[in-house]
């Protein structure tokens, strides 16, 4: 049996105080000094945690918010004078799409490696946008099923890369004749270019290293040469319009490369594959009004191998006034992939709007591959998404400052922890496979179908959303 | 000793005294049985002070006149005799500015103008989408009072804020009703054994009874309120995971005990003491995910109990290792109606796509309630991406399983029951109109016992309120008469909204509201009649 894949981690805890959900506050005068809040109410000592933290303070850049929410410090104040806030600094971080408590939970990732456990049920809204709309599966007791990450079975979340046969031709006796480059990689998991906003070129020998760490792949600027040739393989070039060649010996090291989507597609496939013929080549289309149709037709030309489709930031289409959300155009393209026959020859990589583990295995159930993510790993570097990424104007996370160390363990905790999240959900639904949780919606639960079926058959029409 | 057994408002098990219709071997492991008044006492805060809706401030300007005390019918100005200066405003108490269309508004009525009334700030902190702060605050009312909180203190307690499922939807009430019925005329109980197969015919005086909490995830305290509040009420709780405390035993006729995966603390003997022994496949809030008890949890008490070795992590694994087919399942019933003749079985399973093919192969394996519990059910601790993500919400799987099981012609041979996330007792109404014969509730008796839902039941020393924790300083916070007497007060709140839901409605038992879902409407849809497919 091949080695079990395996991402080592540590604990990699934050370099400023955590910014919680909670803070409390003595909004009154008339404090007793009976130390009941310091004393017995606060069964996790944060008072005393709290006075300690502002006594090493060398300079005040953020106040203590650890507090935990348990109200007891509140209820049990002598003299009522205590009240729970939200700290308005949580509720800063982020947008409208990456909310607060993403942020929240990445950065537990990201220090802990661990799968957020937490009491009590869920305590969001009943459905929402996007991801949202959707419930994974599970098994009950009709199918054999697995111990999630505790491991007693095997769950593989291998993805191959490339161009697959539609069937294999056998001379006799001999081994199939000559098959396409594949690429394989431990998880279905790549990490995308950054944004340009948030290009920072001390961030990428982290990213390579978090990449060699985790066996997965980074895509690279075609001008960022690596620290260490042997992270060759976890590194793709990308090859924009204008982007300078990369030398050939490079090259030649690498797997996989991209390729800005254009007209003449089919000719540097064919240029790259005469420097280096096993490689994979991925075409990079963007998911404009017209991205879903290119996608498709890309995914018609016979030299094609792979696809990676990006939406924007929060998901959306770009460039459109309505746009659609990255899941639904992943099933548009995986649907009409179908009904060209031919869907198992491409592999469909998507990315945008990938924010938490849960969308990794939904896009894939919508008909992706394999995703790939960029502001993730940027999270989990304690950026706060405050879009105020220019030149002169302080970074919160303090990015620019950012230790080697500190920040490959986080994102190797990170991948490590969504890689975890992932073989929880495969091990709910009884999948022993990544590949086969591509497309397989019938293991999946959409709202607009659950909501026809149940209240549209009673009450008639939906009204709203 | 048998006679010892009598309660007070249970009514019969069958028509034959207990006695009867016990087999040797379940004979042998009764105890006297403990009767607990169905009582309802003022079972105030155990908190110094109480979360509130609004606030009263009292400025430098009150000149201590008493003018306020004496208009205030609440009880809100608080002045202990012998005392110069007031207290603490009990600001629990007070209905907010509403009052001001009163005549007893005591901020119209300081002469020095010192009293303001305003919204507390914690108001909006406490809560979340699917337990709002309204909730989260009349639940603790109803547990104090054991009433329905007073239309002044405008909390809406029909439904949460989470926009979808229960809290769209709502009850047609006429604008009276079709048959005029008083209250003592409706009847609120639910038989649990419709298989008719000789065991005995177990019925529950209200359609609910509370959830699976295991030895070590809750506190001693917390699981004997809940049994006594069971007793009480002559319905049942449930021990969850790992065994039951000897303690447990003169409230044995109310257990439900577990024989989930890990099959911890399951012995003859823990099968053989109780009525009902539930099967437990999947929880809503961790769907196909197992249990996990830390090995910190794991104090020499838990080890006895479940018969492990102290201090390890105990995994419960997922699924039963022995089950695979119905016909495994059925192995397992068998298996159980054998150890204890006179128990009906319960099969508790989880929210899949195919929850209707699993809930019509439990029945026809032999159990007598199938128990559904939904994605966003309680829980001691899960992973935050299993609660939000796997498997369905129990508003879409109630009309799904209650449909297939009419179709195959077995509805009424098997008791539906749901769970997960059912939080008030309209929950309930609107759960039975779905399809339910009864519900299973968890999250709601926390709450009442002071929950606040921070989530924080695993992490540490276990919940900062004492609730759900075995540490002793922290579970030294609650008393067991006030913890019996919170649950039985929010048990006599719910059953009241109920009986005045189905009064409202017209009609005389509960189980003529199952499946009616022509008396509610959805808030998102045209509700302009069924469609034809």
């Amino acid at each position: 049996m091949p080695e079990k894949y395996h991402i080592k981690t540590r604990p990699v805890p934050p370099r400023g105080p955590r910014i919680g959900k909670h803070g409390v506050v003595d909004w009154r005068e008339d404090c007793a000094r009976c130390h009941n809040c310091v004393k017995k109410a606060c069964v996790y000592d944060r008072y005393r945690q709290e006075v300690d933290y502002i006594r090493g303070l060398t300079e005040v850049s953020a106040l203590f918010f650890d507090c935990m929410g348990c109200f007891s410090c509140v209820q049990d104040c002598t003299k009522g004078l205590l009240r729970l806030s939200i700290n308005p600094e949580y509720e800063k971080l982020g947008n409208r799409y990456w909310k607060p408590d993403i942020i929240k939970t990445t950065w537990l990732q990201a220090e802990t490696a661990k799968i957020p456990v937490s009491g009590a049920g869920y305590r969001g809204p009943f459905s929402g946008p996007g991801f949202d709309s959707m419930w994974t599966d599970m098994s009950e007791i009709v199918r054999p099923t697995r111990d999630g990450i505790h491991g007693r079975e095997y769950i593989s979340t291998s993805v191959d890369i490339g161009r697959k046969l539609p069937f294999l031709s056998l001379n006799g006796n001999q081994s199939p004749a000559s098959q396409p480059p594949l690429v394989s990689i431990p998880m279905p998991l790549i990490i995308d270019l950054s944004s340009p906003a948030h290009t920072l070129p001390k961030l990428d020998p982290i990213i390579e290293k978090a990449a060699a760490n985790t066996g997965i792949i980074a895509l690279m600027d075609s001008r960022y040469r690596p620290a260490k040739s042997e992270h060759l393989e976890n590194i793709a070039f990308y090859l924009g319009p204008d982007s300078p060649p990369v030398p050939d010996e490079l090259m030649r090291k690498t797997r996989l490369v991209e390729i800005a989507d254009g007209p003449s597609v089919a000719a540097r496939i064919k240029a790259l594959k005469q420097v280096h013929p096993e490689i994979v080549v991925a075409i990079r289309v963007e998911l404009t009004a017209a991205g879903v149709g290119r996608a498709i037709e890309l995914a018609g030309l016979p030299d094609v191998e792979t696809i990676h489709v990006v939406a924007d930031a929060n998901g959306d289409e770009l460039t459109t006034q309505q746009p659609r959300f990255l899941k639904d155009m992943i099933r548009q393209i995986h649907t009409a992939l179908i009904e060209k026959g031919g869907r198992d020859e491409i592999t469909l990589m998507a990315g945008g709007g990938i924010a938490l583990p849960e969308h990794m295995a939904k896009a894939i159930i919508c008909g992706a591959d394999l995703v790939t993510i960029n502001l993730p790993l940027l999270i989990a570097l304690e950026c706060h998404l405050c879009e105020s990424c220019r030149p002169g104007t302080p970074c919160p996370a303090k990015l620019e400052n950012v230790d080697f160390n500190f920040a490959v363990g986080r994102m190797t905790n990170l991948i490590a922890a969504w890689h975890d999240q992932l073989i929880e959900l495969m091990g709910a639904m009884g999948m022993r496979e990544a590949r086969r949780l591509r497309g397989d919606v019938g293991r999946a639960m959409f709202f607009e179908q659950l909501e026809e079926e149940t209240f549209g058959k009673l009450y008639g029409t939906r009204t709203s959303r | 000793m048998l006679d010892a057994r009598a309660r007070p408002a249970a009514p019969e098990a069958g028509a034959l005294p207990i006695s009867a219709l016990l087999p040797e071997n379940t004979l042998k492991t009764r105890v006297p049985q403990e009767p607990v008044e169905r009582v309802t006492r003022p079972a105030p805060s155990r908190y110094r002070n109480e979360i509130a809706k609004y606030f009263v401030h009292r400025s430098q300007d009150c000149r201590l006149c008493g003018k306020c005390t004496e208009v205030c019918s609440y009880g809100v100005h608080a002045h202990p005799s012998g005392y110069k200066y007031f207290g603490e405003p009990l600001h629990h108490l007070c209905i907010g500015p509403s009052c001001e269309k009163t005549d007893h508004y005591c901020v119209a009525h300081c002469p020095n103008g010192a009293l303001q009334v305003r919204e507390d700030p914690m108001y909006q902190v406490l809560g979340d989408a699917r337990w709002s702060s309204d909730l989260i605050l009349a639940t603790w009312k109803m547990a104090e009072t054991g009433d329905v909180p007073p239309a002044g203190y405008d909390y809406d307690y029909e439904c949460g804020k989470s926009g979808g499922g229960f809290d769209r939807l709502r009850f047609r009430f006429p604008d009276r009703p079709p048959v005029a019925l008083r209250a003592d005329e409706i009847d609120t109980s639910v038989c649990l054994n419709k298989r008719g197969d000789g065991r005995p015919k177990i019925t529950i005086d209200v359609p609910w009874y509370g959830g699976g909490m295991s030895f070590g995830s809750v506190s001693n305290v917390t699981q004997l309120s809940k049994a006594r509040a069971a007793v009480a009420f002559n319905t049942f709780t449930c021990t969850g995971e790992g065994g039951f405390m000897e303690r447990m035993r003169p409230y044995d006729d109310h257990v439900i005990t577990q024989v989930a995966t890990g099959l911890f603390g399951v012995r003859e003997e823990t099968i053989q003491r109780v009525p009902i022994v539930e099967f437990k496949y999947a929880q809503g809030a961790k769907p196909g995910l197992g249990g996990h008890l830390l090995g910190d949890k794991n104090t020499p008490a838990v080890a006895r109990m479940r018969e492990a070795v102290l201090g390890i992590s105990l995994f419960s694994p997922f699924p039963f290792h022995s089950v695979y087919s119905i016909e495994d399942h059925m192995k397992h019933i068998d298996w159980i109606k054998h150890v204890n003749r006179r128990a009906l079985i319960s099969t508790k399973v989880s929210t899949p796509t195919d929850v209707d093919m699993v809930a019509v192969g439990s029945y026809s394996a032999g159990t007598h309630i199938v128990h559904i519990d939904g994605g966003y059910g309680g829980t001691g601790a899960a992973p935050d991406i299993a609660k939000k993500n796997i498997a369905m919400p129990i508003e879409y799987a109630i009309g799904k399983v209650h449909r297939f099981l009419s179709d195959e012609g077995v509805r009424d041979k098997v008791t539906l029951i749901a769970s997960g996330g059912i939080r008030s007792a309209y929950d309930v109404a609107k759960a039975i109109a779905l399809g339910a014969d009864g519900v299973v509730i968890g999250t709601s008796e926390m709450v009442a016992l002071g929950c606040v839902r921070c989530s924080r039941c695993e992490s540490g020393r276990g919940c900062p309120r004492g609730i759900a924790t075995t540490d002793t300083e922290l579970a030294a916070k609650m008393e067991l008469d006030w913890g019996t007497q919170r649950l039985i007060n929010l048990y006599s709140a719910w059953r009241k909204v109920l009986v005045s839901i189905l009064q409202r409605l017209g009609l005389r038992s509960v189980s003529e509201l199952r499946g009616r879902t022509d008396l509610m409407m959805h808030l998102d849809y045209t509700n302009n009649g069924a469609k034809t497919a």
